[in-house]
């Protein structure tokens, strides 16, 4: 009993590093979602004159060496980035926490057979899966989100069927289910406010792991290619001129780095 | 003991079946005609592309049944015979031979240099936790968690090889080259095992048999040594286990970048030329990889701990 509160409920505390991880979530989920409206410049309009221009003037934060404006190309890489992990991540927790919560209250075949899945998917390392789904459609949004969430959702499962295992062995409620209350009710006002905080969790670090996996994949050439303004692949694009603009390869990198810091900070700021 | 190595065992048959079931069903799933595929990736998208399908279709048995042919894969994967790679025409078997070993020598080098820095770390931040040391750790390892791999290994690429002009960015040969492709993934490693480190330390720590060794009058190095480190070291080995999912996957993109010729590497050619049998070879001697590597930390976690001896 205690160990399912512990791991639920103090973490909800504000400390200044969950501070700081959702304050810079939101500076770059404003710059990602505002920026590009924002922004009248096309992230793909060429422009050689302008080839590697400097900060300040027509590009506030210069151009990369097809002139093309890096603020741009960087709201809109953060738009697909944070867009992609988002989306990943939904379809990594609803499939996830439903069958947790399927396999904990069904128990029997169901649980076995979910088991097994999880088993076998657990046995192969996540991007060696998405490296074998894209080698069938190379530089797809869809193989690539179909394979992160396919290795993602098995995090979600497992943590939703062990705690609401515990928490329907309860007293209270047993209690509950022998009064007769529906299955609807107790999975919405007792075993839900258990798990919603270990899911809020671990939804932030699949993102980070979902927004890593598709600037790996684009930087190493088998993820998005180069004409759509991702993150990991403008920095590789942009490497070969780092001794002349050695600023405009550090940005990108930059933005995933605070990108990723920002949720891991958010998700366990007590104890990294 | 010998539970422990039968389900690693069976682990390794799941990983064999379910890379060759997935590349199976892909593979037949894909749009378009695979013996045209098959051969339009042998002889190129000619005219008598029609007739060089047929041939394949004839020589490979892709008219019969799917299951017969599954089975077979399964059969002739069991004689260790994973095909010709369509692009060079050699064996899978005979590539693998030499990639996979590459491969293996780069992890045991990341694994071997992470445990130099993480759990030293670790050990004097645990050691005097809420301090100096252990606070700058924190901060280290909260850093390099939030550096993609591929960011880290660029970032060293220019700064020892292209700046300093210490190390090749590239090759494959001696420990110079091995150096920063290790380097990169062991930092990586050693962020997250020196804090799990830290905490198992400083839990040793507040132990009580810690604190009796130390009214025994044992000089502080034997009560570490003796005392602390082997209980400490049980918690790193088992979370490990848990990362050799990061060092599997660290060694592709780690070898792509450096250019170093292992399974990593491979697979990503072969998935950027489609060339299937590769794909399927490289997948599995990774997955095999990653078997093993969790094998030999079950078998770690065992000889640290006599407990787990007498329980099993």
């Amino acid at each position: 009993m205690s160990t399912i509160g512990d791991i639920a409920r103090p973490k909800g505390r504000l400390t200044t590093g969950r501070m700081f991880g959702a304050g810079l979530l939101v500076l770059l989920g404003g710059f990602a979602t505002i920026g590009p409206v924002l922004i009248p410049a096309d992230p793909a309009a060429q422009d050689f004159s302008a080839s590697l221009a400097p900060f300040g003037g027509d590009f506030l934060l210069g151009a990369d060496h097809y002139g093309r404006s890096l603020l741009a190309r960087l709201a809109h890489g953060a738009r697909l980035s944070f867009g992609l992990a988002f989306l990943t991540m939904l379809a990594a927790a609803v499939p996830g926490v439903l069958l947790g919560l399927a396999a904990a209250w069904k128990g029997g075949w169901t649980e076995r057979f979910l088991e097994l899945t999880a088993t076998i998917v657990l046995a192969l390392p996540g991007l060696m899966l998405v490296l074998l789904l894209l080698a069938f459609a190379p530089g797809n949004y869809g193989p690539l989100f179909l394979g992160l969430s396919l290795t993602l959702w098995v995090e979600f499962y497992r943590v939703t069927k062990a705690t609401t295992k515990s928490a329907l062995a309860q007293p209270h409620i047993e209690a509950a289910l022998m009064l007769g209350f529906g299955s609807r009710y107790i999975l919405v006002n007792y075993v839900l406010p258990v798990v919603a905080p270990m899911i809020a969790t671990l939804s932030t670090f699949a993102m980070a792991t979902a927004i890593i996996a598709v600037s790996t994949l684009s930087a190493i050439s088998v993820g998005l290619q180069p004409p759509t303004p991702e993150l990991g692949s403008m920095i590789v694009e942009l490497l070969p001129y780092y001794a002349e603009a050695p600023v405009h390869v550090l940005l990108p990198a930059m933005l995933i780095f605070l990108l990723v810091l920002g949720l891991q900070l958010l998700a366990q700021g007590d104890h990294p | 003991m010998r539970n422990f190595l039968l389900a690693r065992l069976l682990q390794a048959g799941l990983v064999a079946v379910v890379v060759g079931a997935l590349c199976f069903v892909l593979m037949r799933v894909m749009p378009g005609d695979a013996a045209m595929r098959i051969a339009a990736g042998r002889y190129g998208p000619d005219a008598r592309i029609a007739e060089a399908a047929k041939m394949v279709r004839l020589e490979l048995g892709l008219d019969r049944p799917l299951v017969a042919q599954f089975l077979e894969w399964l059969g002739n994967l069991l004689r260790l015979d994973l095909g010709h790679s369509l692009v060079t025409g050699s064996p899978v078997i005979h590539e693998l031979k030499v990639q996979l070993g590459a491969s293996v020598w780069l992890a045991a080098s990341a694994l071997a240099l992470s445990l130099l820095i993480g759990p030293v770390i670790g050990l004097f931040s645990g050691l005097k936790a809420g301090g100096a040391i252990d606070r700058l750790g924190l901060a280290g390892a909260v850093i390099f968690r939030a550096i993609p791999p591929f960011v880290l290994g660029l970032m060293l690429m220019l700064v020892f090889s292209k700046q300093l002009g210490w190390l090749p960015p590239a090759g494959f040969g001696s420990a110079r080259e091995m150096l920063l492709p290790a380097l990169t993934l062991a930092l990586g490693l050693a962020a997250m095992s020196s804090r799990v480190m830290r905490n198992s330390v400083a839990a040793v720590a507040r132990a009580p048999y810690f604190a009796f060794a130390r009214y025994k009058g044992l000089p502080e190095s034997v009560v570490v040594r003796r005392h602390g480190l082997r209980n400490a070291a049980i918690p790193v080995v088992s979370y490990i286990a848990l990362q050799a999912v990061y060092l599997v996957e660290g060694v592709v993109v780690v070898e792509s970048l450096f250019a170093y010729p292992g399974i990593g590497h491979a697979l990503v050619h072969a998935v950027v030329e489609r060339d299937i049998p590769m794909v399927q070879g490289t997948a599995l001697a990774m997955g095999l990889m990653f078997v093993v590597i969790a094998a030999i930390v079950d078998l770690l976690t065992h000889w640290l701990d006599p407990r787990m001896r007498r329980m099993a």
